[in-house]
Formats: structure tokens, sequence, C-alpha cells
């Protein structure tokens, strides 16, 4: 199975030191990344996407979107294990001939990395490509921080920012300080923490209209939290968080802007010349 | 097992709108986290200690006839007698005739979620005799004729005030000033239990665990009410479920360590009592006649299923105490006295599916319950398997059912649901205004009750992505 760095596409890095110590051409195969989109981040906020690929290829790989469709998580979460199935086996093809899947969302690479595996049997060769595919899969900042070795961004945000966990980047795919790591190296970026990052905020994919009112109560919460760090962005790794915590700002007409650490990160918030003020 | 979870939605609904609950849960919410992390911070090796618990209690549901039949030879061995009951009604029969058989009216009992489950006071009651609660969140619940509303602080969702209301109601009070101090409240509570506890001719309680090895019976308490309930009667009934047995008393040292810890952040209950049998001929005092129930109602059921592992519960209520859910709508809408992910995944497993309705739907998966269960019960794991045979015995909403299979279908093609990604894109751009749409028809009204959504871009970003990547010299 594709794995490491053993395929990809070919280009000539010039003033680099070969084996033989000469400044030379050396041919060095960049990995390829395929993207997960993610349905949300598809349809209400292409720029999370745009700014995971800027970020991505500055760590140095080559970056692809195959067509793609959802990863089937609604499906898997309310019970349907069959259609979730379906849906991973596609995706599965989809995302075979690339060397790492990148998500910019913590819940869908949990999908793919946790619960893939989980929806077929022991030993069956579906379960076998599903754990190839678990072991490519990385939500995206984790990705820079751990796997491309990425220490520091270009970016600059002169604002103060906090930062929500998003409960399946957490818990699942282990994401905590690797978006505070390289939020950290942000020019002019000022980390206030919620008195309580770890806590969901209502969104629960389709809890939040299974059950509105009690999702209601929870983002309330979280709202309140929020705000009393006195920060003007609220980041998070994970577009459901975002839609449930900006949807709910702009109801309350609050000013505080929701955004993905991504759009930080490479520098994609539209705020970036406030410095020059 | 009696429910009201079918009427959840409204439970909850109600809930939402309690004031007072909404102060008791935000204490909830604000200080068991903070206490149980401080109670772990000072252990070197939580984690390895909770890999341990959970292998335990996992050895001995593997085996779980045999260390029964050996906790049942153990207790006959020291005088005591082992009842099992199959469900409720027999293990509230069985009680009920040792009570009658003992010629007792006056009935004392501990806390115990098993006899809460069983409905224990009410069948006892209807044979003529008397059962006053001996916790102190438990009789306040009593007297004002309420259920638990969490598995541990039953009277969480009742203020001081409303105690203090309870007890001018019920008791003769010996003062004139109202009651207010806590300390009042406490003092006026012990005053009119101890002569209760004085008076009974038998004593109830629960069981925290159950030795194999040499048949005792653990039970810890904060109170101490436990004690008196179980050793001035000359009768002591316990009743628990056949999950609550180990395999040795150094096990129940390790889990009354986590036990205490994920509960309350204390390093140990306040009281922690093991009792062996009835007065041996060289005591001084204590029972005559000891009893065990040994209740199944469903629990052999979820055996060697997908449900086993519930079976490990010690009934901490850490995941009650951290789950966003729970402390939105607290204990009472869940409808089983069984709350929060541990009520959700349990209830239907004792009560049946149709009777927990929503119970596996009540909750956002966000997996909190499972990072602090000692003895790592894969809580959403198993809330998403109740899911699923909710989705294949069509419990699910037609409308959900429908959707999730469309859904599928849409997927199918990429092309297709590209399309549909446009139509989606299309339809809420026409509904916004100024790049938000704040009110959606149909099912999209529940995400708009409480909150705006942003207006999709014009394209996707597939379709921006491979309108830049086709565009000859634009590629990055």
């Amino acid at each position: 199975m594709m794995s490491g760095m053993s395929c990809g596409t070919t280009y000539i890095m010039n003033n680099q030191q070969n084996i033989h110590g000469n400044h030379a051409a050396v041919v060095v195969e960049k990995p390829r990344v395929a993207l997960l989109v993610t349905c949300l981040v598809d349809l209400f906020r292409p720029a999370v996407g745009f700014a995971a690929v800027i970020l991505l290829e500055e760590a140095g790989y080559k970056v692809e979107v195959p067509e793609q469709s959802c990863c089937g998580q609604p499906n898997y979460n309310n019970g349907d294990r069959a259609g979730a199935r379906a849906m991973a086996l596609q995706l599965i093809d989809i995302f075979q001939a690339y060397d790492y899947v990148v998500v910019p969302s913590g819940s869908c690479a949990g999908m793919l990395r946790i619960h893939y595996p989980a929806l077929f049997e022991l030993g069956s060769k579906s379960r076998e490509q599903a754990d190839d595919l678990a072991d490519r899969t990385h939500e995206l900042t984790s990705f820079l921080h751990d796997i491309a070795g990425v220490t520091e961004v270009q970016a600059q945000l002169f604002a103060k920012v906090t930062y929500h966990d998003g409960c399946a980047g957490l818990r699942e795919m282990r994401v905590r300080d690797q978006p505070r790591a390289l939020l950290a190296t942000v020019g002019g970026l000022e980390l206030a923490e919620l008195s309580e990052p770890e806590v969901c905020c209502g969104f629960g994919g389709t809890f939040c209209v299974k059950y509105p009112d009690i999702s209601g109560r929870i983002i309330e919460k979280k709202i309140a939290d929020i705000r009393s760090t006195g920060a003007d962005y609220v980041l998070a790794g994970d577009l459901g968080c975002l839609l449930t915590i900006g949807g709910k700002l702009h109801r309350d007409g609050s000013m505080i802007t929701a955004c993905h650490v991504a759009e930080v990160l490479a520098g994609m918030t539209g705020a970036e010349t406030d410095a020059d003020d | 097992m009696q429910t009201t979870s079918r009427q959840f939605r409204q439970l909850a609904g109600q809930a939402l709108t309690d004031e007072t609950l909404r102060a008791a849960l935000h204490d909830v919410e604000r200080v068991m986290p903070v206490i149980r992390q401080a109670a772990f911070d000072q252990l070197e090796d939580p984690e390895t200690m909770f890999d341990r618990a959970s292998a335990i209690r996992d050895r001995t549901l593997a085996e779980l006839d045999v260390y029964l039949e050996a906790f049942e030879q153990k207790v006959e061995q020291l005088g005591g007698q082992v009842h099992w009951a199959a469900d409720g009604t027999e293990a509230c029969e069985i009680v009920a005739d040792i009570c009658e058989s003992a010629g007792a009216s006056n009935v004392t009992k501990s806390k115990s979620m098993v006899t809460e489950e069983i409905e224990l006071n009410a069948f006892l009651q209807s044979r003529d005799m008397t059962v006053v609660e001996t916790d102190l969140g438990e009789y306040i619940i009593q007297l004002r004729g309420e259920r638990p509303s969490h598995i541990l602080a039953p009277s969480l969702h009742v203020t001081l005030g409303q105690v203090a209301e309870t007890f001018h109601q019920h008791h003769e009070l010996q003062r004139d000033a109202p009651l207010r101090e806590p300390a009042e409240i406490l003092c006026e509570a012990r005053a009119v239990l101890r002569d209760i506890f004085m008076s009974a001719d038998v004593g109830i309680t629960g069981a925290n665990f159950l030795v194999a090895e040499t048949g005792g019976v653990v039970i810890v308490t904060n109170e101490g009410n436990a004690d008196l309930t179980a050793s001035l009667p000359d009768t002591h009934i316990v009743v628990t479920g056949i999950e609550k047995v180990v395999p040795t008393l150094e096990d129940v040292g390790l889990l009354l360590r986590l036990l205490a810890r994920s509960a309350i952040g204390q390093r140990l209950s306040n009281y922690t009592t093991l009792i062996h049998g009835p007065r041996r001929a060289e005591d001084s005092s204590g029972p005559s006649n000891f009893h065990v129930v040994l209740l199944d109602n469903g629990r052999s059921d979820m055996l060697g299923t997908q449900f086993q592992e519930m079976l490990r519960c010690i009934r901490c209520s850490a995941c009650i105490n951290h789950c966003p859910v729970y402390t939105a709508v607290g204990g009472h809408a869940y409808g089983s006295v069984y709350s929060g992910p541990m009520g959700a995944v349990l209830t239907p497993g004792l009560a049946g599916l149709d009777a927990a309705a929503h119970l596996p739907n009540a909750s956002t998966f966000c997996g909190r319950c499972e990072e602090v269960c000692p003895v790592r019960i894969p809580l959403p794991k198993m809330l998403r398997f109740w899911r699923e045979r909710e989705f294949e015995r069509h419990m699910t909403p037609r409308a959900a059912r429908y959707g999730l299979r469309w859904w599928v279908r849409l997927n199918a093609s990429t092309r297709i649901y590209r399309c549909l990604l446009g139509i989606a894109a299309r339809l809420l751009r026409a509904l916004s205004s100024g790049g938000w749409v704040t009110r959606l028809p149909g099912p999209g009204r529940a995400w708009t009750r409480h909150r705006d959504l942003p207006a999709p871009a014009a394209q996707s970003f597939q379709q921006q992505w491979r309108r830049a990547r086709s565009r000859p010299g634009n590629r990055r």
C-alpha cells in the first residue's frame, strides 16, 4: 500500500547539495497530499480549503483535490452503518493513490482515521484498505506540526484571539498543542484561552437540529466563555463548531469573528494589515 | 423499570426554562471537573489505574456466573442468605417477604440506585410498611415526592431554601425561627432521622461492590447513614445488581480509589464499610439476619453483546458531571433513574429501546464521558450502537431515515454531489440577506431557532479549485 514518500510527482530542486557535495540539480520526490475538503468547507467557506492548500504547499507538498463526496459521518452517527460503509468505500477508492490525506476538520479526519476501520470486519480486504487510509489521514494543523515539521508560519494578525478545541479533533485526533504552537508564531497574535476550551459547543453534527433548544443552551454557555476572554476572534479547527459559534455570535449581534485556524495561519483573515494603522 | 424517556423533548424543554435548575447545573459543570482533575493530579499514573480497573471489570464479566456463585457460597458460609431476582418485581417481592417474616413495619433504607430502579419504596408501602430514606438527598426528595436527578446527588435540583421549606412542611419543628443555614438544616434532618434509625425493624442498603473471594459487601457513603441502616436493625437486606461483584478484596482497593476521585474528587469516601454476613456469636451487636438480593433485570441480556462493557460501570457519575447535555437539562429530563451518558446507554439495555426512546440520541458525541470514565467504557460508541438498532428497527424518525438514505444515493457519484452542493448554495443564497440566513424553512428551522447561518459561497471550493486549475498558466 502507498505510504510514506514512496510515490508522487518528481520535480527538480535546485541549489541543494547532492551526495557528491556538488551544487547541482537533485531529483526529489515531492510527497502527494490529497485534501479532503469536507462538505461544510466546500459549501460554506472555500477560503478554508485554499488556506489549507497554501499551508501544505508552503510545507513542501504537492496538493491535489480529487473529486470527492461526503465522508459519511451523518449516516454513521445516526445509525445507518450500511450507508456509512458505502460512502467510506467511495472515499477509500478516491484517496487510494496519495501519500497523505489531510483534512481541515478534526471530526471528518476522525471519521476516516478512527471510524472507517470500525466499519469493516477484521481481516477483510475493505478493512485492510480502511486501515491503510486511516494511517495516511491527518487533521491539518497536527499534520503541519507533527508530520511536516512546520515550526512557524509567516502570517500576521494583530488581534486578540481565543481558541475552541473541537471535540473530535481533541479526543479522537489528539489535536491540542499543535494549533497553539503554530498560532504562537503568527505575528501580533495574542491568544487568550477560554476557561473551558475542551467543552463542547453544542454542534454535535445532526444533534443541533434534532435538539435545537439543548444545542442552543450549550452554545449560549460557549459564547459567554468566548466573550469573557475579550477576544476579537474565536478560532477552531472544525467548521461545524465555527458555524455554530459564528452563527450564534451573529444572532447576538457580537463583533467577534469566528475563523478557521487555517485561515489565520495562512494569513487569510482579511485583517492582516491592521498593523499598518 | 419505569421510564418517561419518550417525553425527553418536552421534559428537556421544561428543564431549560427552570432557572433554579440552571444554577444547580452550572455548579456541577463549574466545580465537578475541577475537583475531579485535582484529585487525579495527585496520582502518579491514573491512566494505568484506568487500564487495570477496566481489566478487573472485564475479567469479572467474562466469568460473572463463577464469581457470583463463589460470592453466594461465601455469604452462606458466613450465615447469610443470597436471593436471585430475575426482574424488579421479583426483587421487590423477595424483599417484602423478608420484611414481613421479620414482622417489620418500619424500614430504613440507604441510598441505592438499584432500589430506585425497581421502585422498592412504593412496593413496600403497598404492603403496609413505612420506608424512610436515610441519605439526606434521598430523604429530601422522598419528602418532596420526587425522583433522583443524579445518581450520586439525588436532590441536586433542590435548593437550600426549598429544603428548608420542605422540612417546615413535613417536620414538627422544635423551633420558631425558620431554618436557614446548611448546618441548621442538617441538624434538623439528623434529629429526625436518629429516631427513625433507632426504631427500624429492617435496614436496606445497596452495595458498591461484592467481593467474591470473601463474601463481603462494600458500601461507601459520605454521611455514614448506610452504617446505621445496616447495623442497627436486626435484619439487613442488601439489594444490588449482579454486575457489582469483583473477584478479590485487592481489586476493591483499586476501584475504591478511582470511585471517590471520579465521583467527587475525594481520595476516599468518608465511610467505606465492609460487611461480612450477620453478627457472629462473639459480636456484641449487629443484625442477626443478613440477606443479599441479586438483581438481574436485563443485565445478563447485555452480556456477550455490544453492550457488555456498560456493565463495567461503577456508578461514579463522572460521565454525567462532564456531559454538556446533562448539564444543560439535568437528570429528570432523561426520564430514567439513570441519566447522562451512562443512563443513555444503560436505560435501553434495562428497559428496552422503546422505553428509552430519545436517550441514545441525547448526545453530541463530544466524547468527554469516555475520557473521564475510570473503567474506560466507550460510551459514545455504545450510544452509536443503540442508534444503529433504532435505524434497523425503523425507530429513527421517518424524515431522518429518508434523509440519510437519500444522502447516500446523492453521494454515490461525485458529480451528483457537486450538483447538490450547487443547488444548496443557490437556495441558501436566495434566502440570505447581507451574507446571512436568519430564518430557514423546513428542517433548517431548527438551526435558525437559535443562530444564524452564513450564506454559502457563490461557488463551492471544488468548483473554484477546478476552474483555477483548468486555466492555463494559473497553476500553483
